[in-house]
């Protein structure tokens, strides 16, 4: 069932499953190839044929609007067919669909499969079952790659670099994958990492990641570069972790009084779909000097068209592929 | 010269007089440990000890050279789901009595979480005459400790306990609310039955799939803490000691849980436990990469746990190792690691993981042997697990040093799901004889 993985393409791996395990090369080779992406989607023409004759098929057995669009809009532009299923959650709850649908999809001889999935590991456990390359669009609490590599593709345009800046993220850490596979990430490029909330939303453990942690949140964001915002996500939690959402906001939201104790210049992100007044003031979301969420959004394709750009690099027969679009 | 027993791996009839020659005899309950042979007159041991070889053989006995392998009382494992009746596509009574018998089990306890639950005397009869039938290993029953495993009403533990229940548990349930513990634990002294208590505070272990700790924080997975497992058994202690009840923790898995039991037997409490072969062959990373077959509960823990597991079965506070036999077909393994199944088969395994505790120089070979024999049997009151002139001839022949690999695929039992596929172990049974009929025997052995 397994091929090699592409050997070259500086590159060794057969699918992005998660960003823990990715050295700082591996990671900038995806970071320098969004770069050129980022312009090519801003040009007049945007279509290239990276892709032209391979199959993507987007398989989310999660909703989502922007990670989905983005990955379809990413493959449609390297000239891809792009085939969208969403599996509704009372059908995984079966169970058996998850490998069903696995042997399905090897029939119909997709090359790129772009994958979510509500528990952590779910894409892991596809992609043995499949022949194809995998992209893992968000595993459960696990891991999110592309939203970190978007996250420090808009990063490093702003502040020209990663290493040796200082990251907060905020919010719900333990059930957040983008918070992990931006730490993973991070970490692996030379920032220092951050992490600040309620302590029943921080795990215990996370320390040995190599973060530092903070339950106040003005202690927390104080003379950092990049606050990143979490998403409150209510729809992984057993019970309340946290007594209110005015609460929440109160102790955790960022808004203008808190955001004062970062840099002046600090830069605001969150990975979206955004909790107005939750985990962010409106204001503060919408501030065109201190926000990156629109930012993020634009790199968000750029990213994923690397991605599918590296991961199809290698022909069926083995040979690379020739050149990146520079 | 000597001929071999008819090779009957699943023999129904019993033999006349069969003489064992040539053998390493153990008897944990007697610490015997010396060459000699053991004969069998039909179901019963008529003579076994040194004296027995070439000249005190008696005449048309059939002979069986055992070219001094160990041959020790058959395993008594007091912690097996059989699955029937209710989920016969994972195992069955026959399953689980070949699995059993290829393991070396003599004698095996169904747990109560079947469909029906064993919560009715009818039940308890069922199990019985089914294990009549398939005719292979011994098997006993739990009956459960509250009506249909709900936690709330007391099961009728007398008429249960006649009926042929050899101890009560909710199974792979703790029974969560206290006052219907000391209940049970109180009730049950009118019978001296064991309550066996699966020790887990379910509200604290609720969505967790693994171990809590860095390896589940960075897989993204919810946590089972160490203290939900030491909370429930610290509660429990206090209910033994206002009520005097017998009572047993199953499978043991935390330095903590360990820690307390140790303190309750130095205060004379009627306390025991038992582990498990995983909580001491293995830790936490074997989930790795998300693998389903080390999804147990309790959940495989640290390292430091493991290592309390194996000083706890040296001291003598864990006084049993079972199996903890959950078999799972393929449909509830093959998922993503929350929604998988929790637990694995091991009565195949049960023998040589144990044997490795010995191998590595941990404990003495009796000590191994009597934790899967002569203790467990003693706790639930059985007259098996030792080799008495007179009593069922219920034992194992076993090559102590025989390296092999686990091949799941080899498995006797229905389900395959075991995390040992391929491990290299070292000590394999070879025969096994119930009431004097081999009930297995390792071909090419």
């Amino acid at each position: 069932m397994s091929t090699p993985p592409p050997q070259n393409t500086g590159f060794p791996h057969r699918h992005l499953l998660g960003i823990e395990g990715l050295s700082s090369t591996e990671i900038t080779l995806l970071l320098d190839l969004s770069d050129a992406y980022v312009e090519i989607n801003r040009s007049a023409d945007k279509k290239r044929n990276h892709l032209s004759g391979r199959t993507l098929i987007n398989l989310f057995f999660e909703t989502s609007t922007r990670t989905r669009t983005s990955f379809e809009l990413a493959a449609k532009r390297l000239g891809a067919d792009v085939i969208n299923i969403s599996v509704s959650d009372s059908a995984i709850k079966k169970g058996e669909t998850l490998l069903d649908t696995a042997m399905t999809l090897n029939a119909m001889h997709a090359d790129v499969l772009v994958v979510r999935h509500p528990f952590s590991g779910g894409v892991t456990l596809l992609s043995q079952k499949v022949n194809c390359a995998v992209i893992n669009a968000g595993d459960g609490s696990h891991e999110h790659p592309t939203q970190a590599l978007l996250d420090a593709v808009t990063i490093r345009r702003r502040k020209g670099r990663l290493e040796g800046l200082r990251v907060a993220i905020c919010g719900d850490v333990a059930h957040s994958r983008v918070a992990r596979s931006n730490i993973h990430l991070l970490n692996t490029m030379g920032a220092s990492v951050r992490v600040v909330g309620p302590p029943t939303l921080v795990p215990g453990q996370i320390g040995r990641l190599g973060v530092e942690v903070f339950h106040d949140m003005r202690k927390g964001i104080k003379d950092c570069d990049i606050v990143m915002m979490l998403r409150l996500q209510s729809e992984r939690m057993h019970g309340a972790f946290v007594p209110s959402i005015r609460e929440y906001f109160h102790f955790w939201g960022l808004d203008y009084a808190k955001l004062a104790e970062a840099k002046p210049d600090a830069l605001i992100m969150h990975p979206g779909p955004m909790n107005r007044g939750v985990e962010i003031d409106s204001e503060v979301a919408d501030d065109m000097g201190r926000s990156l969420i629109r930012e993020q959004v634009e790199m968000g394709v750029a990213v994923r068209m690397a991605c599918l750009e590296i991961l199809t690099r290698i022909r069926t027969n083995g040979a690379p592929v020739p050149g990146p679009v520079t | 010269m000597t001929r071999e027993l008819q090779r009957a791996p699943e023999g129904r009839r019993t033999p006349g007089r069969v003489a064992y020659v040539n053998a390493r005899l153990l008897d944990p309950a007697s610490a015997l440990d010396a060459k000699g042979g053991l004969i069998t007159d039909g179901e019963a041991i008529a003579d076994f000890g040194a004296h027995i070889g070439q000249g005190t053989i008696p005449e048309g006995a059939t002979i069986v050279d055992c070219r001094g392998q160990c041959l020790a009382p058959g395993l008594v494992d007091m912690r097996v789901q059989v699955r029937e009746p209710g989920e016969e596509h994972k195992e069955t009574i026959g399953t689980a009595s070949r699995s059993a018998a290829a393991g070396g089990v003599t004698a095996m306890v169904c747990l109560p979480n079947t469909n029906p639950v064993i919560d009715d005397v009818a039940v308890v009869e069922f199990i019985a005459r089914r294990a009549r039938e398939v005719k292979l290993v011994k098997i006993f029953a739990y009956g459960s400790v509250t009506k249909g495993l709900k936690g709330d009403d007391l099961t009728e533990m007398g008429l249960l306990g006649a009926a042929g229940a050899v101890g009560f548990t909710d199974g792979v349930k703790a029974v969560a609310n206290a006052r219907v513990m000391r209940r049970a634990l109180t009730y049950s002294r009118a019978f001296g039955s064991l309550i066996i208590q699966h020790p887990e505070e379910p509200r604290l272990a609720e969505g967790g799939a693994m171990n809590e700790g860095e390896l589940a924080m960075r897989l993204g997975l919810s946590g089972i803490p160490a203290i939900a497992e030491a909370m429930m058994i610290e509660r429990d202690l206090r209910l033994v000691e206002v009520t005097g009840g017998r009572y047993h923790a199953a499978h043991v898995s935390t330095a903590l849980a360990l820690e307390q039991i140790r303190r309750a037997k130095d205060a004379g409490l009627p306390v025991t436990c038992d582990t498990a072969p995983p909580y001491f062959a293995l830790d936490e990373t074997a989930v790795g990469d998300y693998r389903t077959f080390a999804k147990l509960s309790p959940p495989l823990r640290a390292d430091s746990d493991r290592r309390a597991v194996v000083a706890a079965l040296k001291d003598g506070t864990i006084d049993a190792i079972a199996s903890d036999h959950a078999p799972h077909d393929q449909d509830s393994k093959r998922l993503p690691f929350t929604q998988a199944e929790f637990g694995i088969v091991g009565l195949e395994t049960l023998l040589p993981l144990s044997l490795k505790l010995h191998h590595d120089g941990h404990l003495p070979l009796l000590s191994v042997l009597g934790a899967l024999t002569c203790k467990p049997a003693d706790l639930l009151g059985l007259p098996l697990g030792r080799l008495v002139s007179g009593a069922p001839a219920d034992f194992v022949i076993f090559d102590l040093d025989r390296p092999w690999r686990v091949e799941v695929e080899r498995f006797k039992s229905k389900s395959k799901n075991s995390p040992f596929d391929l491990h290299p172990v070292q000590g394999r049974a070879m025969r096994t004889v119930v009431d004097g009929r081999t009930v297995f025997w390792l071909d090419g052995g």
